[in-house]
């Protein structure tokens, strides 16, 4: 075998659906449990703000791949038969949520005060409050941010070739190893990436320029 | 021509009643022992020199700064620690800001129906046409559709206005509400406010209109440094002022008018 053809072709089609499915199931478990991250953080209980600033410096503050490392031979060590595939979601699904997490903190403290104030004013409870005045608001704001950390996210799957999941990246690696044509078949790969994230990017900077002329 | 104002609110009920408060923002002090009875269908225009605690006073009123001591009841609810006087408070008295803080991802409509509907409950077709009574009555109907952007200054307060009337507040609370508007809106924000108080609201206004608080006004208080200096009728005040930081403050108004 020493050619790039269909078959390697589909390998690598093989790879891109575990990256799609990876960076999708850790950007929308990281969504929810990184919107609760959110609250918690710009919560008035300085204990519930305290550990959700914690968290947040965790993950932020430390290297995904050591993450990846400690989650997936942790819950190993704990002896939790698990195969790679949970112990990599669950990895990325805790990273995601921490960055998510702070991009929209940052959104939702950059509200007006006065938006806040007329909530209160008109006697709104926590929960409108939150899911009618401020979320809107702040995912809207933080909308462009969002997408960049879902194109950071799909290429950053790759890192988990190195505990074993063979997704996009991993993929090209093995068709590179049996063909001996690393530039052609990572030039592919590349473009697979390429043609994934690239549209994600406009669309963030679309929506960034439509959202700076207001509403 | 001022109108003829109602002859007396001295045997209605007592609806706003502060005990000597006292508020602090970290260590300074923002209002020193703050005594304010208001009773039902009363008009009272609060003014003074920047810094003097006029917003300080109102937004405790209604629990959007919290006091170090001193007693707050609003129409017959105390507000204390429990999160439910609050509220109970809260329904009870509507507030307009100087920056309106309508708000901006809502159509009017739904800046005028989303407490009708959360707060009380009420379903939405109902609350819209409770709303669109309103819109009215600030003569700003046919924006409903519109987003706050879409509208000017002068409009977005009376949707403002609009949008704490469909509470059916017992108490309106001004701070500032036209300082923020182009001179030529001003008049439609005062000939708003003016109709509510022919409408017999209770109303405390932080302004300084003065024309307005001659017409409206049955009492003004002066405020300087977190205190009450003076209280009086417009009339007395504009005439004759006791206190220096009073006359200085009214030279100062005139001046610039
Ligand atoms: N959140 C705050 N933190 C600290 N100090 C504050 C805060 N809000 C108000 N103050 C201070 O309290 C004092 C009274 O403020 P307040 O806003 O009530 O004055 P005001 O009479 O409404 O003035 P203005 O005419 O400028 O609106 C001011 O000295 C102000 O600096
Ligand atoms: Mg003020």
């Amino acid at each position: 075998m020493d050619k790039f053809g269909f078959p390697e072709f589909l390998f690598l089609l093989q790879g891109l659906k575990w990256t799609v499915l990876l960076t999708i199931i850790s950007f929308v478990g990281g969504g929810i449990i990184g919107l609760v991250i959110a609250l918690a953080r710009v919560s008035p209980v300085k204990t519930i703000q305290r550990a959700a600033t914690a968290y947040i410096a965790l993950f932020q503050g430390t290297p995904l791949l050591m993450q990846l490392f400690v989650i997936y031979y942790g819950l190993a060590l704990m002896s939790f038969n698990i195969d790679a595939w949970v112990a990599v979601s669950i990895a990325y699904t805790a990273h995601a949520s921490a960055f998510l997490g702070d991009i929209w903190r940052g959104a939702i403290q950059s509200l007006p005060k006065g938006q806040i104030e007329a909530s209160n004013a008109l006697a709104l409870g926590y929960v409108s409050r939150m899911r009618d005045i401020v979320l809107p608001q702040a995912l809207k704001i933080s909308l462009p941010a969002t997408i960049g950390f879902a194109v950071q996210l799909t290429k950053g799957t790759s890192l988990a070739a190195i505990v074993g999941f063979v997704e996009l990246a991993r993929a090209g690696q093995i068709v590179s190893n049996l063909i001996f044509q690393p530039l052609l078949v990572f030039g592919v790969v590349g473009a697979i990436y390429f043609f994934i994230c690239w549209p994600m990017s406009i669309l963030g900077s679309h929506l960034e320029r439509k959202l700076s002329l207001g509403y | 021509m001022p109108t003829e104002k109602q002859l007396s609110v001295s045997d209605n009920e007592v609806l706003i009643e502060l005990k000597k408060i006292n508020k602090w923002y970290g260590g300074f002090h923002a209002l020193k022992n703050v005594d304010l009875t208001v009773r039902k269908g009363e008009r009272i225009v609060l003014c003074g020199p920047s810094g003097s605690g006029k917003s300080t006073l109102i937004r405790c009123i209604n629990h959007l700064e919290e006091i170090k001591d001193g007693s707050i009841r609003v129409a017959g609810q105390e507000i204390d620690k429990a999160a439910k006087s609050i509220e109970t408070v809260r329904r009870e008295v509507g507030m307009v800001f100087q920056s309106f803080n309508l708000f901006p991802h809502l159509k009017i409509i739904d800046n005028c129906t989303l407490a009708l509907r959360r707060v009380k409950g009420i379903p939405r077709l109902e609350a819209e046409e409770f709303a669109r009574k309103y819109l009215d009555r600030v003569h700003i109907l046919e924006q409903a559709d519109k987003y706050p952007a879409q509208l000017s200054g002068g409009q977005q307060q009376r949707v403002a206005i609009a949008r704490a009337l469909c509470m059916e507040p017992k108490v309106m609370l001004f701070d500032e509400p036209t300082s923020a508007l182009d001179p030529e809106m001003v008049k439609e924000v005062l000939d708003t406010m003016i109709g509510l108080a022919e409408d017999g609201m209770t109303m405390i206004c932080v302004t300084h209109e003065m024309g307005f608080a001659r017409q409206v006004g049955h009492r003004i208080l002066f405020m300087a440094d977190g205190e009450i200096l003076e209280e009086t009728t417009p009339e007395a005040f504009f005439k004759n002022p006791q206190h220096d930081r009073a006359k200085a403050f009214l030279g100062e108004i005139l001046a610039h008018h």
